[in-house]
């Protein structure tokens, strides 16, 4: 990744389409994996890290300059776990009929190395303002990627779409909630671990499929940090 | 540039980061501070709620929260509040936790006079979004499948081993440990009875 600044527009779309954490990064499998048994999950999941992905971006780009190479990954994290920390504590305290939603993700939010890999392979080398650009559309592709993982598990998994979803963010979106398929008894393996594999290894395939259509080389992946989750 | 010479020398790298690890603990502990009062308060607002919610209308009608007990059980004090009515121990309500799949589940247990549940509820649990946490009353109904059970009137145990009780499909150590946890907590007042409905403290 260079250093010179990168255009908003393509910004989003390596977050969105090229580089999408999921689908083409392949990171953030944890997550990925255990929290899409149903789209409101996914969803959910997706908004949580979109936020903490941003202001760690922000903060991670801001103090660049001061951080040595040598200690730069202890730094990162000590800094994404109190971030991760602060945001808990503080929807706990003065959001709290959000948090007994959230409150479940925001925890999971620390293991994700999305957040880690972001803070390597961009924040630390670009400005504040490219670097929040570049967190809002990692998460907003990740929140997709997840919602969109999230949905088919649940559509063959229990035949519904976006179900609880009013709990998440309102009674206003009830309308979302959808039984798609009635008296569907369900394929229990989609819930479970096993459907998560499935469905990720379908929707890569898609993607690979759609970049070859488009007669587009799948775009080579950027060196992120490390992570083995 | 003077910061770049800097940054390479072996003592930067060990102050930066003890600087770095420093803020961070100062802003943890100052938001704790913050939010510690405003959380505490969260916490007795969705007591007072839960409480209204596993005593049916009509069990108690004295303010529960003004009279409590407090007795030691395993190495805690269990906080049990007491229902009355017109004066007479009719109610007790009390927080009891088990073990889940990912650490504690906190529970509020009511129970009429003679030891039978009248509501269950979840206050606290780490279990897995989408398969362990259906013992929540907002994802699920399960919760009630305790109401109106007595340690003398059921098989207190999840299907899969000899009892009554459905687990969930992908998550059974979650509804073993709050059926466990509800057995305990019948057991614990059983054990208590006298002490509990005791003349008012």
């Amino acid at each position: 990744m260079s250093c010179e600044s990168v255009s908003t527009g393509k910004l989003f779309r390596d977050g969105l389409w090229d580089q999408n954490v999921v689908f083409a990064q392949l990171l953030a499998m944890c997550p990925t994996m255990a929290v899409t048994t149903s789209g409101t999950n996914g969803l959910g999941m997706g908004l949580a890290t979109t936020a903490v992905l941003v202001v760690s971006n922000i903060l991670i780009s801001a103090i660049r300059n001061f951080v040595s190479d040598q200690v730069r990954i202890p730094i990162f994290v000590v800094v994404i776990a109190t971030l991760v920390t602060l945001v808990d504590m503080s929807l706990n305290a003065w959001v709290h009929g959000l948090h007994k939603v959230l409150g479940l993700f925001i925890a999971l939010i620390v293991v994700n190395c999305a957040i880690l890999g972001r803070a390597e392979a961009f924040a630390f080398k670009n400005g504040v303002w490219a670097s929040a650009i570049d967190g809002l559309a990692m998460g907003l592709g990740f929140t997709v990627a997840l919602t969109v993982v999230g949905l088919v598990r649940e559509l063959i998994g229990a035949g519904t779409l976006f179900a609880q979803a009013s709990l998440l963010l309102g009674p206003a979106f009830s309308f979302l909630e959808m039984k798609v398929i009635p008296n569907y008894s369900g394929v229990l393996m989609m819930i479970l671990p096993p459907g998560g594999f499935l469905v990720l290894g379908g929707l890569l395939a898609v993607k690979r499929l759609l970049d070859q259509r488009l007669n587009k080389p799948a775009s080579a992946v950027e060196p992120a940090a490390h992570c083995s989750v | 540039m003077e910061l770049a010479i800097l940054r390479d020398k072996i003592g930067y790298h060990g102050i930066s980061l003890a600087l770095a690890t420093v803020l961070t603990g100062a802003a943890l502990m100052t938001a704790n501070r913050l939010t510690l009062p405003a959380i505490a308060q969260a916490a007795q607002d969705d007591l007072k709620a839960s409480l209204v919610q596993v005593l049916p209308e009509g069990m108690a009608d004295n303010n529960l929260l003004a009279d409590t007990v407090s007795i030691p059980a395993a190495g805690k004090e269990v906080t049990v509040y007491r229902g009355r009515k017109n004066g007479a121990f009719s109610a007790a309500v009390f927080q009891y936790s088990g073990r889940g799949y990912a650490g504690e589940i906190v529970l509020l247990v009511g129970l009429n006079a003679d030891g039978v549940v009248q509501g269950v509820r979840v206050l606290k649990h780490a279990e897995t979004p989408g398969l362990g946490d259906k013992i929540e009353v907002a994802k699920a109904d399960w919760i009630h499948s305790f109401e109106g059970k007595a340690l003398d009137n059921a098989r207190w145990g999840v299907k899969k081993d000899g009892g009554e009780f459905d687990q969930f499909a992908g998550a059974t150590i979650t509804p073993r440990g709050v059926v466990k946890a509800v057995k305990g907590a019948l057991e614990f007042y059983s054990a208590h009875r006298a002490e509990i409905a005791g003349e008012k403290s």
